[in-house]
């Protein structure tokens, strides 16, 4: 079943054509990796889709609801979530408190007079998402204080938190060393159930591994399309985009 | 001669740590028999109302992270709306303080709504802008019902009538300052608990990271104008406690060097802390009264000290002291 489309999407800035004329569908359960040189548009399109940039030109369409001119907060309601390739937690505050606001916005945002500590549901769960993404040791530690690949794991863990039918997971394992990166893909099966997944990342081992289909973008557009051994098997990508890989 | 040391060190710390775990519990009990403590009643109240003024203004700096540079409006709305609700309207006492918070929560709410529109350093500069378009309001256009340069003057302090056709007069200063003190109780406790609540989180969620609250599903703007209104109360409270006090709302409780103390009240404290703004009022005007015993120009010696604190301990005094106990707890453990 289809989840996500996007018709004839365009964003401009200025001139350039950052996202050209996107036709993309993405079907439920799927992992559906985005690949491409940089500057293909990649960051644009995922933007687009959680509200952050909105469309020059045509529409995005989220079970079935036309979710192109929602608000970023809108859209997070709508069921789905981001997870940034620059790791952006909230630095100042506990792991737990970091995963735990990201609960509560389901549950509670004018509630004034009860105590935070109190919603115990909510509690329960970021400890529940801590644990996921192995940091309940470090619960009290301020979100600033974690490792990178620490830090990464908490990003991954805010966008869980939501509980989101479509996960937008753009470079997880930017910046990792091999053995993070092996356990932020096993972390990333892990917690995917039923969920969708768009992926964007560069480690090609990474996304031949764990993609149903990919879909490469170059200079705003499609190039090509298909399961990972077609893409693998593509003269043209081979041409732009895999050769020196 | 060491282990004395120790044992007054350990005694010391032991306060701190109460004092940091505390803190508003410490805050009260000090406030209560703050008059008796400091060589008049009148600093003890100006502290308290400046201290309020300031806990409400962190609202909005210390945990939502939102720079404003024109709170002299509120405080100033707060002034004039009580002064005018007991000289025009002829309000009670509560009547009037209410009427001069509800005035500045009014303006709050459409300033707010205005200024958080733009971000950074534009919403800085509105709100300095609004600030400042109410000064001269009150100025020239309603210098009529302000009295123009030389403020509302001759505010009554009428008795609060209580049930049963009793009637108690804070007219004293020692009884004034028992009714400000109350009214700072309550409001401390409003403020502790909004903080605390979830509503709070997602101001601290805003503070250090707007666009991941935003992508968290918190309509940001709303909780921003709500912050801002809640400050704009507590601000407003503040200045109206200021004109019945004094006896006049005078109009530099609109100018922009009202904005500009709050600001140095909260940073000289300690942003972002509970109790941290009012350490830094009562700091300021301490060191206000005490300086301009010797110079006119104390505001030189006040300023050098404010540049030092944020220079050296840019968490504030209360922010610092905080810290410090916080780390060795840390290292004990």
């Amino acid at each position: 079943m289809e989840i996500l489309r996007t018709e004839s999407l365009v964003k401009t800035f200025g001139g350039l054509r950052a996202v050209d004329g996107i036709n993309f569908r993405l079907e439920g359960g799927q992992v559906h990796s985005i690949i491409g040189p940089n500057g293909a548009g990649k960051s644009t399109f995922f933007k687009l889709i959680s509200g952050e940039l909105h469309a020059t030109q045509g529409k995005i369409w989220f079970q079935g609801e036309d979710i192109t001119d929602f608000p970023p907060h809108v859209i997070s309601h709508k069921g789905i979530s981001v997870s940034y390739q620059l790791t952006n937690v909230f630095p100042k505050l506990s792991t737990l408190e970091n995963i735990r606001i990201a609960v509560q916005s389901r549950k509670a945002t004018y509630n004034f007079w009860s105590h935070r500590e109190m919603l115990r549901e909510v509690r329960e769960k970021a400890e529940s998402i801590l644990e996921v993404v192995q940091l309940l040791p470090k619960r009290n530690e301020l979100a600033c204080n974690l490792s990178h690949g620490e830090q990464r794991h908490l990003e991954i863990g805010i966008a869980l938190a939501t509980d989101p039918s479509l996960l937008l997971l753009d470079e997880p394992t930017a910046g990792m060393s091999p053995e993070d990166t092996e356990r932020t893909i096993q972390l990333i099966k892990e917690i995917l159930g039923d969920r969708s997944v768009i992926l964007v990342e560069h480690k090609m081992k990474v996304v031949m591994k764990i993609s149903d289909k990919i879909t490469v973008l170059h200079d705003g557009k499609i190039l090509a399309e298909g399961k990972p051994e077609e893409i693998q098997s593509n003269e043209r990508v081979q041409e732009v985009y895999l050769k020196g890989r | 001669m060491e282990t004395q040391d120790r044992s007054t060190f350990a005694a010391w710390t032991r306060i701190t740590d109460f004092a940091s775990a505390n803190s508003l519990i410490v805050l009260l009990a000090f406030l209560a028999v703050f008059p008796f403590l400091v060589p008049y009643t009148a600093i003890a109240t100006q502290i308290l109302i400046s201290g309020l003024f300031a806990m409400g203004y962190n609202i909005l700096l210390g945990y939502t992270g939102l720079l404003s540079f024109g709170h002299a409006a509120y405080f100033g709305l707060g002034a004039y709306g009580a002064g005018m609700a007991l000289v025009y309207l002829k309000m009670g006492l509560i009547g009037g303080v209410l009427f001069g918070a509800v005035t500045a929560t009014l303006g709050a709410m459409a300033i707010g709504f205005l200024c958080l529109k733009r971000r950074g350093i534009y919403f800085c500069m509105l709100t300095l802008a609004f600030a400042q378009l109410f000064y001269f309001l009150a100025l020239v256009v309603f210098d009529n019902y302000t009295g123009g340069d030389n403020g509302l003057r001759d505010i009554p302090t009428p008795p609060i009538s209580l049930p049963f056709g009793i009637s108690l007069s804070v007219a004293t200063p020692l009884r004034f300052y028992y009714f400000v003190f109350v009214l700072c109780v309550l409001s401390f406790l409003a403020m502790r608990r909004m903080l605390n609540s979830p509503f709070g989180a997602v101001l601290q969620s805003i503070r250090e990271n707007e666009k991941r609250a935003k992508s968290c599903g918190f309509n940001t703007n709303r909780v921003k104008l709500i912050a801002f209104v809640f400050s704009g109360f507590f601000s407003g409270l503040a200045g109206s406690l200021y004109a019945i006090y004094y006896h006049i709302a005078p109009l530099n409780t609109l100018y922009w060097t009202t904005s500009g103390s709050v600001v140095m009240m909260t940073i000289l404290g300690g942003m972002g802390t509970f109790a941290g703004p009012f350490v830094g009022a009562a700091v300021f005007l301490i060191l206000e009264d005490v300086i301009s015993v010797f110079t006119k120009s104390w505001q030189l010696f006040v300023g050098a000290i404010f540049m030092l604190f944020v220079i050296f301990f840019p968490l504030g005094i209360w922010g610092t002291l905080q810290e410090r106990v916080f780390y060795r707890w840390l290292r004990q453990d």
